[in-house]
């Protein structure tokens, strides 16, 4: 159980360790896209996890990271392909960040911080945890986001009258809710 | 073919800077640039990296994986791709050259999943290949994307390091101290950068 949740509070994966970042930032202007994306690198994590535990007594070490980024990058084709079928929409949305989870450091990183010494049903968990953890984090960006820099949530208008702040929207307003974010955490911590 | 070029590379250094609008590199981007000297060697390894990956995946791209019709396998083959080009360059250049190597070795495997170097190879792929046909000139035009990308990393690295060497003398509030200021004074430099976005409009 301490698997599990520790990836969501404790070791969150981007509010805590920072990883992860790059497709965090690019695709949290709305909702639909934050739940879509954390939910194709959960699906990513949890699998390669998986078969990097099962695995992990047969890689040599010296080859284990090459081992590590073909399994990933295979189940990140699998993703690829399945969001391009069922909803090219949400293809054009996320655009070349769905090829580019395969690059994302947070499931390197717990491929070889921990699926790679632990049992598989552990991996599973951890996999499970720090993906909702990413997940939940996403939301929380794109939430903010979404509602001051357009005034909608899930493209329903909340604030009726609101002028919005469009610069939230903008590139720059991930990075300002992001470095606004972090800021308030460690307020929190010190307390 | 010549204003296309340049259209290209100023597009990709000033308007659609790869850390600034496309948020492609955060994590070295945010690691390295705590001092000038470092987050200049990153800078040089990337660009370096970049051309050489642009170079690479096109003929990948163009004689392997179309012919083949193995489009879908994109991904899987360019991460492998760079992850040996790499490991290469890094056994090449400490094999012919221990200045640079010493220089920029550290850098080097960290570069491997660089999200800037992957996305600068399916942006090209993206923008220059039309239902697995390469368009006119595209060989030039992925090395002169790749080259800018690398170039307008550098720009956001060395402004960005500059920034926070000075920020170390100044009183900084505690809990905006490392991460968080940098990450607001990287939202600030990108709100400066919009306003580039008006440069290509007509």
């Amino acid at each position: 159980m301490k698997e599990f949740t520790k990836g969501i509070f404790k070791e969150n994966p981007l509010l805590r360790l920072a990883l992860g970042l790059c497709p965090a930032l690019a695709i949290s202007t709305s909702l639909p896209n934050a739940i879509a994306m954390g939910l194709a690198a959960t699906f990513v994590l949890v699998f390669s996890n998986t078969i990097v535990s099962l695995i992990r007594n047969f890689i040599p070490s010296r080859i284990r990271i090459p081992c590590y980024i073909v399994i990933i990058a295979t189940f990140v084709v699998m993703v690829e392909r399945f969001i391009k079928a069922f909803s090219p929409a949400l293809e054009k949305q996320l655009g070349i960040y769905i090829p580019l989870i395969v690059v994302n450091c947070m499931i390197l990183g717990r491929a070889e911080a921990f699926a790679s010494k632990n049992s598989p049903v552990h991996s599973i968990l951890d996999g499970l945890g720090m993906g909702l953890g990413f997940t939940l984090a996403l939301c929380l960006i794109a939430f903010i986001r979404e509602l001051v820099g357009a005034g909608t949530l899930w493209g329903i208008n909340i604030i009726p009258g609101y002028d919005p702040a469009a610069i939230f929207i903008l590139p720059a307003g991930a990075l300002l809710t992001m470095g606004l974010l972090l800021g308030a955490l460690k307020l929190k911590k010190k307390r | 073919m010549n204003a296309g070029i340049l259209v290209i590379f100023f597009n990709v250094v000033l308007v659609n800077n790869f850390i600034f609008s496309r948020f492609l590199g955060l994590c070295p981007y945010m690691g390295v640039s705590r001092e000038t000297k470092p987050a200049m060697g990153m800078s040089l390894a990337i660009i370096f990296v970049m051309t050489l990956a642009s170079l690479v995946t096109w003929l990948v791209y163009n004689y392997i994986l179309v012919p083949l019709n193995l489009i879908f396998l994109r991904t899987i083959a360019f991460i492998l791709v760079i992850a040996t080009l790499v490991q290469l360059v890094e056994m090449v250049i400490r094999k012919i050259a221990p200045p640079i190597y010493r220089a920029l070795g550290i850098y080097l495997p960290l570069i491997t999943t660089n999200c800037a170097v992957m996305g600068v190879t399916v942006l090209n792929v993206d923008m220059f290949f039309k239902d697995g046909t390469a368009l006119e000139y595209s060989l030039v035009n992925s090395l002169v994307q790749g080259v800018g990308a690398g170039a307008g990393f550098m720009i956001a690295m060395l402004l960005m390091s500059g920034i926070r060497e000075r920020l170390d003398l100044v009183p900084v509030p505690k809990s905006l101290k490392e991460l968080p200021i940098a990450f607001l004074t990287a939202g600030l430099s990108s709100l400066a950068f919009m306003g580039f976005i008006g440069l290509f409009s007509h």
